[in-house]
């Protein structure tokens, strides 16, 4: 079992530039429904036998598209994003690192009254490795088919997490690369509700960052909706304030977002914090007992 | 980025925000002819990358040309130390000279806008209270802080102006100024791709004139690049050295203050999480590097020699998790590295995924002294270890 990508998604491309036409050849090699890519001007040719369409509406009518990844650079990635809910596709996942925040605004505005579900911008992506189902740009080798599912804002520090696990025979139902912007479309708080919900999934795996109250906000769902085990890891607990960490989210701003206010709301609500990242594959062993561990 | 106070302003006037009357000094002299040029009294403004400077001494009243002589002669090239400088402080290179307000009777008032990541819109804030820490004021009184949320389809508008006019209590014969300054405002925070702009304080005068006494602005990094004109702003005697140096090459760099341990990580996330487990191992992590997921050997020689220009590391840690990046090729750019900048100091290497294996057979034929560990904890002691042990 997973959530919101598995064996129905057929996936577009929007973006297939060099970055994006490689990635697109990553998915389909693990084994993902790559079903054409979207580039303005280019319809009708082939790339790398994907079938090149001009519009995203063009692309659904003809592929029947349920998933858009997007590679669009910078300056078209919210236009890209508001394109493919225009044409009604349910689930974007959008790669892309960099975008504007005010641009983020208008993406959440349009968004509102849609039923499309956004993922990043400056994501990872999103994997099923039991319905061998990835769009994003993960290394899809470190992942199995399993029980617990990952949350993150962070892209390497994830595959961390995922290799720990996989490492000690836990497969992962789905992990949700959320992104380290400051405006995302799907939060910790909207992840976990899937994870809470969804029968395939034993235990969940959180991974923060300082910046913002989203892992405070996802503690309290935590507190008052899951049963489901929880292990959780802050990253930037030595983090400076007023810096930004790399991820144009991840600063301390005005004595709010540090990683022990965001820890402390975790503990208090019942999820099993780690203080070392190398911590997280065994913490997650121990609660679901699994032998030897 | 961010920019100096008389930038903010000569940005928000260009945008129709009232500020006072102001020009910059790079010398004594400059601050003698412009204080002439205003009008005596003016006010001398240590302009550094800081709050904090009225209370250090960055700020001070000049009734006459030799006092204004005498503040800058003091001032310029001076260290300023506020409670945003760190231990190290600031060394003083501008000045702005402004025209002297009439404070008697003046109202201080404080006026914000910012990114609120929860409802993903920008939010007008405003305090009665100016001059003070809005978070103090936040934290104590929070009724006492007046917020709109915008809407970005159609901005700040003047109803939600007069909301937060009456929530000060500003006079009504004031409010034909105070809309159109708030709406200024948000044209600007707007125009610029602000992340934050705040007016502390925002001063009304005895007779209700309104002006912008300070201005703090930070910038989106990621719009930048549609304000070509914002980056000749960028002042690099206000920045780290080694940091400017990083971001000549793509790479994101921040320099922390008392370690021995520099990193070399890809991944903000998890150059976060390798601070967090060099201090968990007892040592101190003298940097953030985040050399990018797609780094190659060049990139890596890059990371190398700024990690080098810092003197204060002791030992170096190489924590890659090899997803796009091959450890083969993060290998082969390390051994190239050490060699051609002959790097003394020891390090530590762990790395995991694509061609790993590989990756460490390399770094053992080498003939170079590289430690290597299987996972974090093991790789943190190592590095900690070798930057002279636990503190």
């Amino acid at each position: 079992m997973s959530v919101l990508v598995g064996k129905n998604s057929r996936v577009l491309v929007q973006g297939m530039g060099k970055h994006g036409t490689f990635h697109a050849m990553g998915c389909r090699d693990y084994g993902t429904k790559v079903v054409g890519g979207v580039t303005p001007g280019k319809g009708g040719a082939k790339i790398e036998g994907f079938p090149i369409f001009d519009s995203v509406t063009q692309a659904v009518e003809r592929t029947g598209a349920n998933v858009s990844m997007i590679f669009v650079p910078p300056p078209g990635a919210a236009d890209a994003i508001m394109e493919a809910a225009d044409a009604g596709i349910p689930l974007i996942v959008c790669i892309t690192e960099g975008v504007p925040t005010l641009d983020m605004v208008r993406v959440a505005e349009f968004l509102k009254d849609r039923e499309t579900r956004l993922i990043g911008p400056n994501c990872p992506g999103i994997i099923s490795p039991g319905e061998k189902c990835k769009v994003g740009i993960m290394p899809g080798h470190i992942h199995k088919g399993g029980n617990v599912g990952v949350v993150s804002r962070s892209g390497t520090l994830t595959y961390e997490a995922v290799a720990q696990l996989t490492a000690l025979g836990i497969g992962q139902s789905t992990c949700i690369g959320i992104g380290g912007d400051p405006i995302i479309g799907t939060n910790h708080t909207d992840a976990i509700e899937l994870f809470n919900k969804d029968k395939g999934t034993k235990a969940i795996v959180m991974i923060g960052e300082i910046g913002g109250n989203a892992e405070e906000e996802a503690a309290a769902y935590v507190k008052k909706h899951v049963k489901k085990p929880v292990v959780g890891f802050i990253a930037g607990q030595t983090a400076p304030p007023g810096r930004r960490m790399g991820h144009a989210g991840a600063i301390i701003a005005g004595g709010k977002g540090t990683a022990a206010e965001k820890m402390k709301a975790m503990k208090a609500a019942g999820i099993h914090v780690v203080k070392s990242p190398a911590d997280l594959g065994a913490a997650v062993a121990k609660l679901l007992k699994v032998k030897g561990h | 980025m961010k920019i100096h106070e008389y930038q903010g302003k000569q940005l928000l006037a260009a945008h129709g925000v009232p500020v006072p009357q102001g020009k910059v000094a790079y010398s004594v002299d400059e601050a003698v002819k412009a204080a002439k040029e205003l009008g005596l009294p003016v006010v001398v403004k240590a302009q550094i990358h800081a709050g904090g400077r009225g209370k250090a001494g960055g700020v001070k009243l000049a009734r006459t040309a030799d006092e204004v002589e005498t503040i800058a002669k003091a001032m310029l090239g001076s260290t300023l130390h506020t409670h945003q400088t760190g231990p190290e402080g600031r060394v003083v290179r501008r000045l702005l000279i402004e025209q002297g307000m009439d404070l008697e009777g003046s109202k201080e008032m404080y006026l914000a806008i910012v990114v609120d990541r929860a409802t993903a819109s920008p939010v007008f804030m405003a305090s009665s209270q100016g001059g003070m820490d809005i978070e103090e004021v936040a934290a104590k009184n929070p009724k006492a802080i007046a917020k709109e949320a915008i809407d970005p389809a159609v901005g700040f508008q003047a109803f939600q102006a007069r909301k937060i006019a009456f929530g000060l209590e500003l006079p009504p014969a004031t409010l034909p100024k105070a809309v159109p300054f708030m709406q200024s405002l948000y044209k600007a925070f707007e125009g610029v791709d602000a992340s934050l702009l705040e007016i502390n304080p925002f001063l009304m005068t005895r007779d209700g004139t309104l002006y912008a006494l300070d201005a703090k602005i930070t910038f989106d990094d990621n719009a930048l690049y549609r304000h070509p004109e914002l980056k000749e702003l960028r002042d690099l005697d206000e920045e780290d050295p080694l940091e400017v140096e990083a971001s000549k090459f793509g790479l994101n760099y921040i320099k922390l203050e008392g370690g021995t341990v520099g990193c070399m990580v890809n991944g903000a996330g998890l150059a976060m999480a390798t601070m967090d487990i060099i201090k968990l191992a007892g040592g101190a992590p003298a940097n953030f590097l985040d050399v990018g997921g797609g780094a190659n050997a060049e990139q890596i020689r890059n990371a190398f020699r700024i990690l080098m220009m810092d003197k204060d590391v002791r030992a170096v840690f190489i924590n890659i998790f090899g997803g796009i990046l091959r450890c083969d090729v993060l290998a082969e750019g390390v051994i190239a590295a050490v060699r051609d900048l002959n790097v003394q100091v020891p390090v530590v290497i762990r790395m995991k995924g694509n061609n790993e294996e590989r990756g460490k057979e390399m770094l053992r034929q080498s003939g170079l002294n590289f430690t290597t560990a299987d996972n974090m904890t093991e790789a943190a002691k190592k590095v900690v270890a070798a930057a002279g042990g636990a503190k």
